[in-house]
């Protein structure tokens, strides 16, 4: 069989793919658990999930390549052509799914009732999204952030540009003023957009949602108090030429450190107009001088 | 033996010669070969476009291409895929073999048939000029979602009107094989005679004209949007985007199970061939496709699980969906039963039927987790999704095309092909199309959206794995017209037969099948031999 010489080939791909020269040696495989009590339950879902496919695929994998095996015309197999019918077998195989579909359905629907529950929240984002860059709006403070993909990213992603993107740090996942939260505090986001949908999307957070001209939609998060530090995601929503540069940052600190921020951000951002959608174009400005 | 009589008739057919016979044809073949061809040269298109894509992601960096040009790459090659080689690839297999398999002398509608296939070159001429006029061809993804669809350039109301002449074109197909399944069928021929691929057909036709107007619909509402100033989906106007997503998704899920239930059929025919067995469950698989047909017109809402829907409908939607599993792994474990005890070979069309059965219960697991919306919050939008998708239809759809093509074959051109290639064709996609497709399931769990052309540097390394994958399994499709033109040119003589378990009426017919077939009904005991399925 040419069984081996395939089996070369592979290894050969693997090897060349290995030894890449941009080794950047990510390889991820899997999702990671995040930052909030509902990521990690999601990302338990996922497991729950991956298991049991792993395990309905161990048991129909390996009935089909018994019989793969076993029951070869090469090795004188004789069909057995009468064997159209077992009811007891039918059974079996349409009511376990029903019972293992009804154990995930469970654990499904509970984690997908507590992402519904953005009650109670201690601060309001409005989060907008336009082509191609984020607004970030405190809505009980009024400070205001604009958020676009960094410099040096930015030039080592033209076309041609000689730059290779191995050197810039966190390549296309910067941006030049992230978006501030405090951890262990009730945070919900109302998000829209300006020109068409775009989705605002931070894995860690375990929140994707669409964010989409003319509506609002609400997403909500609780940041482990012990997660602070940098989580970034992207515009998981086609939204034309430049979605791919896009990105989020989502920068954890702690409350008192949030504090501080926000009222510094307040005191910088005072003087400048009380922030309106159609005072966004000044916002650029406003945004330049936050830190 | 009534075809030698029929062989008589061939004399006095005077079908035109040249380019006439093939405008003007209204017999059920010719019109079979078009559409297939047809199918073949989309294959090509847009898998060229899929190797740009891949070229571009080979690594991080733009080397090659401006993002909008990407943007185009992706949609035109869905549009291409989906539109241009997949759904004409079933027309042309229902046009060739609905009719030798149920026991009638064409379609039943043959002047339509013709209509029907020489509207695509159109649609797809219309398409892909969008490349060349101002703004370039249309880049907001094959779901044309507003509003930044409505910000394409002048290939906008190209698309728009591909898609109404290839939707025009569906409902004809299917409006056809309704008609011939229902009133052409031999005496004795009853629906619970029909062979699967029959059967899945049916069901797939009464989908087709379900939700091919839904789409017609949604973009003539686009249309208008843009040119008309209607508000249909702009909020500023009154209007809803999300609302499009609903109707196009009315739409595009059952599209989906248009694209893979004569899969299905196909699976059906030839695992019970080389099993040597009749199939396993025949009157449930016939209802378990008529349930997952039902079903998919309850379950669109899950492609749009982050669009902020309210709770109660997003768990009816992650219900609804994840109910498809069942009549689906019922399908798999009916056809691992075909195989149970029964006698084994494994000839092209088989390997294919067996990769399809592995690879596309992938595409069901990867489909189940993306059923829970909690975590579709994750998956959503990712090159998981990707891989999902590509999993159900390139092993899914495609390969079953191929099997079925390495099936019917001999009995099309009267000659045995170069098993030895096919075989090389097989294991080389087989391969291949897992170290393209399966890294992209790792990419979007560690957190790469889909529609990117560049992308951070943790992905590189299973992008370079999958653009590998990419490139070896377009070469290897290579094999695939060089196989058929080396078997239509000559090769060893096929009987009528074909394969040793075969069972149908198209195999009581001689191979190749004259050009007319079935003209005298085949007798009950052709029927009764070939239903043994």
């Amino acid at each position: 069989m040419n069984m081996k010489k395939l089996a070369t080939a592979i290894a050969a791909t693997i090897t060349l793919a290995l030894a890449s020269p941009t080794a950047f040696a990510a390889w991820t495989l899997n999702m990671t658990p995040g930052i909030t009590a509902i990521s990690q339950r999601i990302y338990g879902l996922h497991m729950l999930m991956y298991w049991w496919c792993v395990a309905i695929a161990v048991f129909v994998f390996g009935w089909m390549i018994y019989s793969l095996v076993a029951f070869r015309k090469s090795q004188g197999a004789v069909p057995d052509t009468k064997l159209v019918h077992n009811t007891r077998a039918e059974i079996i195989w349409t009511v376990l799914p029903v019972l293992i579909l009804i154990g995930m359905a469970v654990p499904a629907t509970r984690t997908l009732i507590e992402t519904d529950d953005a009650s109670k929240t201690e601060l309001t984002i409005r989060v907008t999204g336009y082509q191609w860059k984020w607004g970030y709006q405190y809505v009980e403070s009024g400070v205001e952030v604009l958020s676009t993909l960094d410099r040096d990213s930015n030039a080592a992603r033209q076309l041609g540009s000689g730059i290779d993107p191995g050197t810039v740090p966190n390549y296309l996942l910067s941006v030049d003023h992230p978006l501030v939260v405090p951890a262990g505090v009730k945070v919900r986001l109302l998000l829209t957009a300006q020109d068409v949908i775009h989705a605002w999307w931070v894995p860690a957070l375990a929140i994707k949602k669409d964010a989409i001209p003319g509506f609002v939609n609400t997403a909500w998060f609780k940041i482990d108090t012990d997660k602070t530090g940098l989580y970034r995601g992207q515009c998981a929503e086609l939204c034309g030429r430049d979605h791919g540069f896009m990105p989020i940052v989502v920068d954890v600190r702690s409350k008192a450190d949030f504090e501080a921020w926000l009222k510094t951000q307040q005191a910088i951002q005072r003087p400048a107009e009380p922030a309106t959608p159609a005072a966004m174009a000044g916002v650029d400005a406003a945004a330049a001088k936050t830190g | 033996m009534a075809y030698t009589e029929h062989a008589a008739h061939d004399h006095h057919d005077h079908k035109p010669s040249g380019m006439w016979r093939w405008l003007s044809t209204t017999n059920h073949k010719d019109i079979g070969t078009l559409y297939l061809i047809f199918s073949c040269v989309m294959f090509f298109v847009g898998g060229a476009m899929a190797m740009v894509i891949r070229l571009e992601l080979f690594k991080p960096g733009m080397q090659f291409l401006d993002p909008a040009f990407y943007n185009s790459m992706t949609t035109v090659h869905a549009l291409a895929m989906i539109f241009g080689a997949v759904m004409p690839a079933w027309v042309g297999l229902a046009n060739w073999m609905i009719p030798m398999q149920v026991g009638a002398p064409d379609m039943a509608l043959p002047r339509m048939n013709n209509f029907s296939f020489w509207l695509l070159p159109f649609a797809f001429t219309l398409l892909l000029l969008g490349f060349f006029v101002p703004g370039g061809a249309p880049a907001g993804g094959w779901t044309l979602y507003p509003p930044l669809v409505l910000q394409g350039g002048d290939s906008f109301p190209l698309a728009i009107f591909a898609i109404h002449l290839m939707g025009a074109s569906s409902i004809m197909g299917a409006i056809n094989v309704i008609v011939t399944i229902m009133n052409m069928r031999a005496p004795g021929m009853t629906l619970l005679r029909m062979p699967l691929f029959v059967w899945t057909w049916l069901i797939t036709a009464y989908l087709l004209i379900a939700v091919m107007p839904v789409l017609a619909g949604a973009v003539t509402m686009l249309l208008t949007d843009h040119f008309f100033g209607t508000s249909f989906f702009s909020a500023s106007g009154g209007g809803d985007p999300v609302m499009f997503q609903h109707v196009f998704w009315f739409f595009g899920h059952p599209e989906v199970y248009i694209l893979i239930l004569p899969a299905f059929g196909i699976v059906s025919e030839v695992i019970p061939t080389f099993s040597r067995k009749p199939l396993f469950g025949y009157e449930a698989m016939v209802y378990a496709t008529a349930s997952i047909a039902f079903l998919s017109f309850i379950v669109w809402a899950h492609h749009m699980f982050t669009v902020g829907m309210p709770l109660a409908g997003e768990l009816f939607f992650m219900l609804s969906t994840m109910l498809i599993a069942i009549p689906t792994g019922v399908k798999v474990f009916y056809w691992s039963a075909t195989m149970w005890r029964g006698s084994l070979s494994f000839e092209p069309p088989m390997l294919f039927a067996l990769a399809f059965l592995f690879l596309f219960t992938i595409g069901g697991f990867s489909g189940l987790m993306l059923a829970i919306a909690p975590a579709d919050f994750q998956y959503q939008d990712t090159y998981f999704v990707v891989a999902h998708f590509h999993y159900v239809l390139v092993p899914g759809s495609i390969f079953t095309i191929f099997a079925a093509v390495y099936y019917w074959m001999p009995k099309w051109t009267g000659h045995m092909y170069n098993m030895t290639l096919a075989k090389w064709h097989f294991w080389l996609s087989t391969i291949f199309v897992n170290v393209l497709f399966f890294p992209q399931h790792f990419l979007g769990l560690a957190g790469m959206p889909r529609r990117i052309p560049d992308y951070a540097t943790q992905f590189a390394d299973w992008n370079m794995v999958s653009s590998i994958g990419g490139f070896g399994f377009g070469v290897s499709q290579l094999l695939f017209p060089y196989i058929i033109y080396k078997c239509i040119r000559g090769g060893e003589k096929a009987t009528a037969q074909v394969w040793e378990g075969a069972h149908g009426l198209e195999w009581e017919l001689p191979s190749p099948a004259p050009y007319h077939t079935w003209e005298e009904a085949p007798t009950p005991a052709q029927i009764a031999h070939g239903a043994e399925h």
